[in-house]
């Protein structure tokens, strides 16, 4: 049986994608984020996944405003990336899990998440920045099932929503007959807003509820309305709602493995953060 | 969505519905191919996507806050500044009216104290 090995959890921002390209790990403003990554790779080769969910928000790549769908999965053979009109690097396309992807949309589905389904679909700096920090070398060893959150037009999903959209995956995949380790990986945030005279804003206290919320209490995260995430967390803190799907994902009872926060990375507070299931032996 | 959020504007239907083609025009410049033809005649490329005239306005002028208003999303805009290879805090600094550098230092004074 398909077996979920842990969560990985890391903000995003596009520039971290140009200091890879550039070379800029070791830089004082870099290293502060990229020093967290050593220990999470470590992780993931005790942990040696198969297969990466991968839940994230499409910034205006894959989906235009024409269609654009509040949970949409992938079920692609494979994904592509773009350079999404700033000239941001690329990398070779990546493998996709069909198979999977389809008992999961059919577990969801069935539990009633009308979610879109995609056989085609590009992957933009939400996936695959975080597929460079974790696998700098290239060619990540895993085959990926992309999970895309509107955080672009609201009205979004809520907190409350997205758990249980996770939960309901959690289940999928804990009923998928084959024999692969899988591991979540959701991406954005904490806090941080682009738009408006706002802009700039960041909120460290909030951040850390949030992180710790994550591990012990995700409840209490789904007391809180996507205005409240944008009030407390800014217009694009509120990709903290795919962080909310992934530990739908991950299971009742985590305990958290890793955790980084860093202020800032371009106009975000930074974090990564690693939760492993309880009940899951990992020495 | 009815809350006032200070400085913040919710990209909801209602800004969708009036941004749609300045944010269409945006979506093209996923295209390097789109960049080079708005790059070579401006006007034109505008005017093809049927931008309105606070949207030609506030594309002419650069002017996020204006681009908001006229129902951009920043997503989109985005590319639209990538054009010019401004950055997050180059559009940061215009919204709010500071120089990049005290914008930038802003950003760095969010720093729990103590922190490494």
């Amino acid at each position: 049986m398909a077996r979920i090995a842990g969560g990985i959890s890391t903000s995003h921002i596009p520039a971290i994608g140009g200091a890879i390209a550039k070379g800029l790990q070791q830089d004082a403003y870099w290293k502060p984020f990229f020093e967290a990554f050593p220990p999470v790779r470590s992780w993931l080769k005790e942990v040696r996944p198969d297969v990466a969910i991968i839940v994230y928000n499409d910034h205006g790549l894959n989906f235009f405003l024409d269609k654009l769908p509040t949970f949409a999965i992938g079920a692609a053979p494979s994904y592509g990336s773009s350079d999404e009109g700033w000239g941001i690097p690329t990398i070779p396309p990546v493998r996709g899990a069909p198979e999977l992807s389809w008992a999961i949309i059919e577990g969801v589905v069935a539990e009633e998440f009308d979610v879109t389904t995609c056989q085609e679909m590009l992957i933009d700096h939400a996936a695959t920045v975080p597929l460079q920090l974790l696998w700098p070398e290239g060619n990540p060893p895993v085959a990926i099932v992309p999970v895309a959150v509107n955080t672009v037009q609201h009205p979004l999903p809520s907190p409350k929503r997205c758990l249980a959209l996770g939960r309901a995956i959690h289940r999928a995949v804990a009923a998928y007959p084959v024999d692969l380790n899988v591991v979540v990986i959701s991406t954005g945030g904490l806090s941080h807003q682009l738009d408006g005279q706002r802009a700039g804003f960041i909120n460290p206290e909030f951040d850390r509820l949030c992180l710790d919320a994550l591990v012990a209490d995700p409840e209490r995260l789904t007391g809180y309305s996507v205005a409240d995430i944008v009030e407390l967390s800014g217009t694009q803190g509120v990709e903290i709602l795919n962080w909310i799907v992934a530990r739908g994902i991950l299971g009742a009872q985590v305990r958290e493995r890793h955790r980084t926060y860093h202020i800032p990375i371009s106009n975000t507070a930074a974090a990564v953060q690693v939760l492993q299931p309880e009940g899951l032996k990992n020495s | 969505m009815t809350r006032a959020i200070p400085g913040t504007l919710l990209f909801d239907g209602r800004m969708a519905i009036k941004g749609y083609a300045l944010n269409k025009m945006c979506y093209s410049f996923n295209d390097a191919e789109n960049r080079k033809r708005f790059q070579a005649d401006e006007e034109a490329y505008c005017r093809k996507y049927g931008l309105n005239e606070e949207q030609l306005a506030a594309i002419r002028a650069r002017n996020v806050l204006a681009l908001l208003a006229a129902g951009g999303n920043v997503y989109y805009l985005a590319k639209f500044a990538g054009i010019f290879g401004l950055d997050v805090q180059d559009l940061g600094a215009q919204q709010t009216g500071m120089s990049k550098d005290a914008f930038k230092a802003k950003l760095r004074s969010y720093a729990p104290s103590g922190e490494k």
